[in-house]
C-alpha cells in the first residue's frame, strides 16, 4: 500500500455509519413531527376510522359479503388501503409541496444531508401511519364488529398496508413536484376521494357500474385492495402476482414522473 | 484547471496574478451565464470570487440576479455557461457541502420540531459539528431551545435558521437576508457574530436589502444589476463610485475619496467649479452642494474665497444613493 495515497480524507470509515445515522434521525423526527402535527395526524387517522365505524360497524351490521366473511371484515381491507392512501397523499403530497414552497426543501438540499434521507423519511412516516391505522381499524372491528380475524390474516393486511404506503408515497411525491404548491390541497382531495371510490374501497367493486369496473385496474388502490381481500379470505379479482406487478409498475412510473418534474423545476430555478 | 479571473482585473489574463487573487479563492463564479428555460437571462457573464476571511455583500434590486448567483454557488442550480467552484470543487459534492453553511429565506420550517431538535438534526449531518452550546450562544437562542419552531417569533425563527447555518462549523457561509425581521439589538448581535466568524478565517457571502448592513459589515460590496456586476469595492469605494456616476462627468470614476460639502455661500458656481477637485456644484435655495474628490484642498480654497461662508457640513456619500445611482444608471 502506498503511503502517499492516504492523504485524501474523503472516504473515512465512518461515512457509512454517519449516513445511516442521518437516515435514522431524519426518519425518527419525521414521524415525531407528523404525530405532533395534530391537524395532520388526527385527520389522517380519523378519516378512515370514522368511515369504517360508519359503513363497517354501524351500517351493514351482521351482514356477510360471502360465506364466512362479514361486511365489517371485508371493509377492513378497503379502509386500510384508504388509510394508507390518505397518509401518503396528505403527508407527502401536501407536506413536500409545502416544504418546497417555503424554501425548506432548498435548505435541506443545500445541506450535506443525502437527498434520499429526506424521501425515505417521508416514506417511513407514511408506512408508520398506515400501520397505526390498520391496527386501530382491526381493534375496532374485533371490539365492535364481531370481526373474527386470525393473527396471520392481520399480519398480512398490516404488511400490505405498509407496503402499499410506498407506491402511494411515490404518488404523493409526483404530486408535490408537479402541482403548484398553492393548489396541493385541492389536488390531494381530487385524487384521494375519487380514487378511493372508483377502486372499490368504500363500495365493493361489483356494485359499481360496469364501465367503472373496467377502469378500476388503473388505480394502485384497486390492486392493493384485492390483495387485502384475498388475505382476508374474501372474494377478490385477478391474480396475486398481477397485483404486485401493477403496484411495482405504478411505483416506477411515479418515481419517473417525480424525477422528470424535479429536473424540470431544477432547470427553471 | 483554469485560472479564475477577477472581474476587476480583466487585463491580467495571461500575466502574473494580481495581489488580491494570489490567495486561492474560497468560492468563484467564472464567466457565468444563466438563462432559464423560459428565456429569461438571469446572469450575463458574471464573475465573482470570495477570499478567506472576507465578508462580501451582494447588493442589487429585486430581479438583479442575486438569488440566482447564490443558488449557483450553493449548487442548487446549474449555469448555462461558465464554471462554479467552491473550495476548487463542484458545489454539489457532499464534501463541498460539509464545508458550507446556508441560511435561506425560509418561510416555514417544520413547525412541530423544537429548536433543539432542528439544531441537532443539522449537526448530525457533519462529522465535526460546532458544539451545541456554542451554536446556541452565537445565535442567541438561550432559553427558547425547547420551543416548537412554529411558536417562535419572526426574529427567533430567523436566529434558528442562522443556527442551522452554523451547525457544521463551516468555512463558507451563505446568508440570504440574514437579519430580516430582527430587532435592532438582535441585528447587532448577529453582525457581531458574523464579524467574529470572519475574524476566525471564515468567508461570508451575504445578500441584504439593508444598505446600512452592507456598509457596517462587508469588507467588499458587489453591486449587481440585470445579471451583471455593476461595481465592486469596499463600502467607501462603492459610495464614491455611485455618487460620481450620478454626475454627467464620466472621467472621474476612479475617485476614491469623494465627499459632499453642503454650505451657504455667495460664490458663483463657476468659481467653485474652478477649485481643484470639485466635480459638481449645485445651488438650491440657500444651500450649495459641492462634490469633490479633494475635500481638504477644496475646503481650504472655499473658506479663503468666501469669508462669509456658513452652515458648513461635510459628508460621505450614502450607500443608498450610490446604490440607487449604480442600479438605475445602467442602460437597459
Amino acid at each position: 500500500m502506498s503511503t502517499t495515497a492516504i492523504t485524501l480524507p474523503t472516504a473515512q470509515p465512518g461515512t457509512l455509519t454517519r449516513t445511516l445515522r442521518i437516515l435514522f434521525t431524519e426518519m425518527r423526527f419525521e414521524v415525531i413531527r407528523a404525530l405532533r402535527t395534530r391537524a395532520f395526524s388526527l385527520s389522517a387517522i380519523g378519516f378512515p376510522v370514522m368511515f369504517y365505524c360508519l359503513f363497517g360497524l354501524i351500517m351493514n351490521r351482521n351482514e356477510n359479503i360471502s360465506a364466512g366473511v362479514s361486511v365489517a371484515k371485508y371493509l377492513l381491507g378497503g379502509y386500510a388501503v384508504f388509510g394508507s392512501l390518505g397518509a401518503a397523499i396528505f403527508g407527502i403530497g401536501i407536506g413536500v409541496a409545502m416544504d418546497r414552497s417555503a424554501g425548506w426543501l432548498e435548505l435541506k438540499q443545500a445541506s450535506p444531508m443525502p437527498p434520499l434521507a429526506y424521501v425515505l423519511a417521508k416514506c417511513v412516516m407514511a408506512v408508520v401511519f398506515s400501520l397505526i391505522i390498520v391496527s386501530i381499524l382491526t381493534l375496532l372491528g374485533i371490539a365492535f364488529g364481531h370481526v373474527s380475524i386470525t393473527f396471520p390474516e392481520f399480519a398480512h393486511i398490516a404488511l400490505f398496508a405498509a407496503a402499499g404506503a410506498v407506491p402511494f408515497s411515490c404518488l404523493g411525491l409526483a404530486m408535490a413536484f408537479l402541482a403548484p404548491p398553492a393548489s396541493a390541497g385541492g389536488i390531494a382531495n381530487l385524487i384521494y376521494l375519487p380514487m378511493s371510490f372508483l377502486s372499490g374501497l368504500w363500495v365493493p367493486i361489483r356494485f359499481l357500474p360496469h364501465i367503472l369496473q373496467t377502469i378500476a385496474p388503473i388505480f394502485p388502490t384497486y390492486h392493493l385492495a384485492q390483495l387485502m381481500y384475498a388475505a382476508l379470505g374474501a372474494p377478490s379479482l385477478g391474480s396475486i402476482l398481477s397485483h404486485w406487478i401493477s403496484l411495482l409498475g405504478f411505483t416506477l412510473i411515479m418515481l419517473g414522473v417525480t424525477w422528470l418534474a424535479f429536473r424540470h423545476l431544477e432547470q427553471n430555478s | 484547471m483554469t485560472a479564475v479571473l477577477e472581474s476587476a482585473a480583466p487585463t491580467s489574463a495571461s500575466s502574473s496574478p494580481t495581489p488580491s487573487s494570489q490567495l486561492q479563492p474560497v468560492a468563484a463564479l467564472a464567466h457565468i451565464t444563466k438563462r432559464y428555460a423560459n428565456g429569461v437571462l438571469a446572469l450575463d457573464d458574471i464573475s465573482l470570487s470570495l477570499h478567506p476571511g472576507e465578508i462580501v455583500a451582494l447588493l442589487g434590486p429585486n430581479g438583479a440576479g442575486k438569488s440566482t448567483a447564490v443558488k449557483l454557488l450553493m449548487g442548487l442550480s446549474v449555469p448555462t455557461m461558465g464554471s462554479v467552484r467552491i473550495f476548487a470543487a463542484d458545489p454539489r459534492l457532499t464534501a463541498t457541502r460539509l464545508r458550507t453553511g446556508v441560511m435561506l429565506q425560509v418561510g416555514r420550517a417544520p413547525e412541530m420540531l423544537r429548536v433543539r431538535e432542528h439544531i441537532n438534526i443539522f449537526r448530525g449531518y457533519y462529522p465535526n459539528p460546532m458544539p451545541y452550546a456554542d451554536i446556541l450562544r452565537a445565535a442567541q437562542l438561550d432559553g427558547i431551545e425547547d420551543r416548537m419552531f412554529g411558536q417562535l417569533s419572526g426574529g427567533q425563527k430567523q436566529r434558528t435558521l442562522f443556527a442551522l447555518a452554523l451547525a457544521g462549523d463551516p468555512d463558507l457561509l451563505f446568508l440570504d437576508e440574514p437579519t430580516v425581521g430582527l430587532d435592532i439589538e438582535s441585528r447587532r448581535g448577529m453582525w457581531a457574530q458574523i464579524r467574529s466568524l470572519a475574524a476566525r478565517g471564515k468567508t461570508v457571502l451575504l445578500t441584504t436589502h439593508y444598505l446600512e448592513e452592507a456598509d457596517a459589515l462587508a469588507h467588499r460590496i458587489v453591486v449587481i444589476n440585470k445579471g451583471r456586476v455593476v461595481c465592486e469595492g469596499t463600502p467607501g469605494e462603492v459610495k464614491s463610485l455611485g455618487y460620481a456616476s450620478t454626475t454627467r462627468a464620466s472621467g472621474i470614476t476612479a475617485s476614491r475619496t469623494l465627499k459632499i460639502i453642503h454650505c451657504s455661500t455667495t460664490l458663483p458656481a463657476a468659481t467653485i467649479l474652478a477649485i481643484p477637485g470639485v466635480t459638481t456644484a449645485d445651488t438650491l435655495g440657500a444651500t450649495t452642494t459641492i462634490q469633490t474628490t479633494q475635500p481638504e484642498q477644496t475646503l481650504r480654497e472655499l473658506l479663503a474665497l468666501d469669508a462669509t461662508l456658513s452652515a458648513l457640513e461635510v459628508s460621505s456619500p450614502a450607500l443608498e444613493d450610490a446604490f440607487l445611482a449604480l442600479t438605475s444608471s445602467q442602460p437597459s
